[in-house]
């Protein structure tokens, strides 16, 4: 009962802010109900017990992805009047892709959910279950293939953004560091050791 | 405990519903702990002037109540009576909810942390992982104000600290990932109790790169000095909290104060062993003595000497350059860290050390 009607909250919250995103006229308050849907999306996964899943979306879309995207979303000078226009150019589209995922949830829920009775709310979890070592179980023995796999694609996704983005350009000064650490004061300066003698104009 | 409660208090009790009962004891416990922690920061700001003033030949705050101490209260009413003034070009809504942002992460942080060997609010499976995600939360407040603000000051502020907090943030978990890997648990409360036993069972020793680089970035993370180029007074005028005024900014300095505080307790949970006692261990003591014993006591302890480090930090080190701070982050840092966690490793796989008891 409780569990209901915390899930109808967040839940309704969830749709209101994934319809902000689409309505919000400033960019930025856009980025903001994309966070809060992700937030949203999260307290869903936790009422299902999945709370690894939860707070890694918090962790990697919340608190790293959305910050990138603000900080591009912020740099750009967007013209508010501009984009607010196209509604209807791009309604094709967004039809056939709404279509296309409305299929795929009816596919998931109806077919293969058909067999299984409702019994209001998520399956419970047994008494001292984690839900983190269950993912890593299954992910490090059934599909540590398709994990490594992954894996390899996002570090060769970074070096390769990292080779996009440096150059190196000419005639630019740079710090080296280690240098810097390793100079000793006879390299710098010269003590010359002299006798203290008078100016010969002073009076 | 008990006893001093009236009876018919325990009778009333007794005739709500359990799901009441939990809710009402759980908002008591937070409200309990968060009093004292917005108190303690009223007293770590006093804290702060006096360890400052003393490091450099000053006497600090003496002038309201006895040895200053009344200080902290006056400043808080000072700031409350104080207009709040909000820019006319300005995003009037997330002007005003920014502060808020850095503030709720700051405090909701202390629901998983165990304060002693019985009492935490939320013991959760992922606590690790959940201060980790609070803490990354917490950038939005600094980014938002920034760019709410609409000045060029607040926006650079923080831009630099946007950049900062999630090169540092990177740091910071990768450490973590040596602790929950010494712990064998994402539960804080595990965690401690994996380092029971004295001194040489903290992650301390075992971890010690991790244990730098963990503190150095929450420095980093909480916008202090060395690592405070996001309010940069010299170059910046106050970066991003530079029109905030009043309550406003009264936020913003309890979130910042919360956030040294919190991570000065994560810091103590996560390698000097949480709520154990430094004695635990020394047969000299008597057995039942609470110098043996886990409690409260020495988690107050620990903290009070990491916001002591922070304070000296702050006294000792001039600014950083900002790309010397990029630097320390990507390439010293997470190097270090990722070296250590190989070495962590292979130690457990070789049965060397803390870990050989870790099963798997």
């Amino acid at each position: 009962m409780f569990h209901t009607i915390l899930f109808y909250f967040f839940a309704t919250v969830l749709i209101g802010a994934a319809l902000g995103v689409i309505f919000a006229r400033n960019p930025v308050h856009a980025v903001m109900f994309l966070v809060l849907a992700f937030f949203q999306s999260a307290v869903l996964w936790l009422l299902a017990e999945a709370e690894f899943l939860a707070l890694v979306l918090v962790l990697v879309y919340v608190g790293a992805v959305m910050v990138l995207f603000l900080f591009v979303v912020m740099m750009l000078d967007i013209n508010v009047e501009r984009t607010t226009g196209g509604y209807a150019r791009y309604l094709p589209l967004g039809l056939i892709v709404a279509g296309l995922m409305i299929v795929e949830l009816v596919q998931i829920i109806w077919l293969r959910g058909s067999g299984e009775t409702l019994t209001g709310g998520f399956a419970a979890t047994p008494e001292g279950y984690s839900n983190t070592k269950a993912l890593g179980a299954i992910l490090y023995t059934e599909h540590v293939y398709a994990f490594e796999i992954a894996a390899v694609i996002l570090l060769l996704a970074i070096i390769a953004a990292i080779t996009l983005t440096m150059r190196k350009r000419p005639g630019l000064k740079q710090q080296d560091i280690s240098a810097q650490v390793a100079v000793r004061a006879k390299d710098r300066v010269r003590i010359v050791k002299m006798a203290s003698e008078k100016p010969e104009d002073e009076q | 405990m008990k006893a001093l409660i009236p009876n018919f208090v325990l009778n009333i009790w007794d005739w709500f519903p359990p799901l009441t009962q939990y809710l009402i004891e759980t908002t008591f416990w937070i409200a309990v702990v968060m009093i004292t922690v917005i108190l303690s920061v009223a007293f770590t700001t006093y804290f702060e002037r006096k360890v400052i003033g003393y490091m450099q030949g000053r006497v600090g705050p003496n002038r309201v109540g006895p040895w200053g101490l009344l200080q902290p209260f006056a400043d808080v009413i000072k700031l409350l009576i104080k207009e709040v003034v909000v820019p006319e070009k300005s995003n009037r809504f997330l002007f005003v909810v920014a502060p808020l942002l850095t503030l709720i992460p700051a405090l909701a942080t202390w629901a998983v942390v165990p304060l002693s060997d019985t009492f935490v609010i939320a013991d959760i499976n992922a606590g690790l992982l959940y201060v980790l995600a609070l803490t990354s939360v917490g950038v939005y407040g600094v980014i938002l104000a920034g760019w709410a603000t609409n000045s060029k000051y607040a926006f650079l502020g923080a831009m630099r600290s946007a950049a900062q907090i999630v090169a540092y943030e990177i740091a910071m978990g990768f450490a973590l990932v040596g602790v929950l890997m010494a712990g064998g648990s994402l539960n804080l409360g595990d965690i401690t109790e994996a380092q029971a036993g004295g001194f040489s069972s903290w992650f301390l020793l075992p971890l010690m790169p991790l244990f730098f680089v963990y503190f150095i970035s929450g420095v980093a993370e909480t916008n202090r000095a060395p690592f405070d180029v996001a309010e940069g007074e010299s170059e910046i005028v106050a970066g991003f909290h530079v029109e905030y005024s009043g309550v406003a900014f009264a936020l913003f300095f309890l979130g910042e104060y919360a956030n040294i505080i919190l991570i000065s307790a994560l810091t103590s949970i996560f390698f000097l062993g949480g709520y154990n006692s430094f004695f635990e261990g020394w047969t000299f003591l008597a057995e039942d003595s609470f110098l043996r014993e886990p409690s409260l006591l020495w988690l107050i302890i620990k903290i009070c000497f990491f916001i002591y480090v922070f304070f000296w930090i702050r006294a000792t080190f001039p600014r950083y350059r900002y790309d010397q701070i990029m630097r320390l982050g990507w390439k010293v840092f997470i190097p270090v860290t990722i070296v250590w966690i190989v070495v962590e490793g292979v130690m457990a796989w070789m049965q060397v050390g803390p870990w050989s008891n870790l099963s798997g």
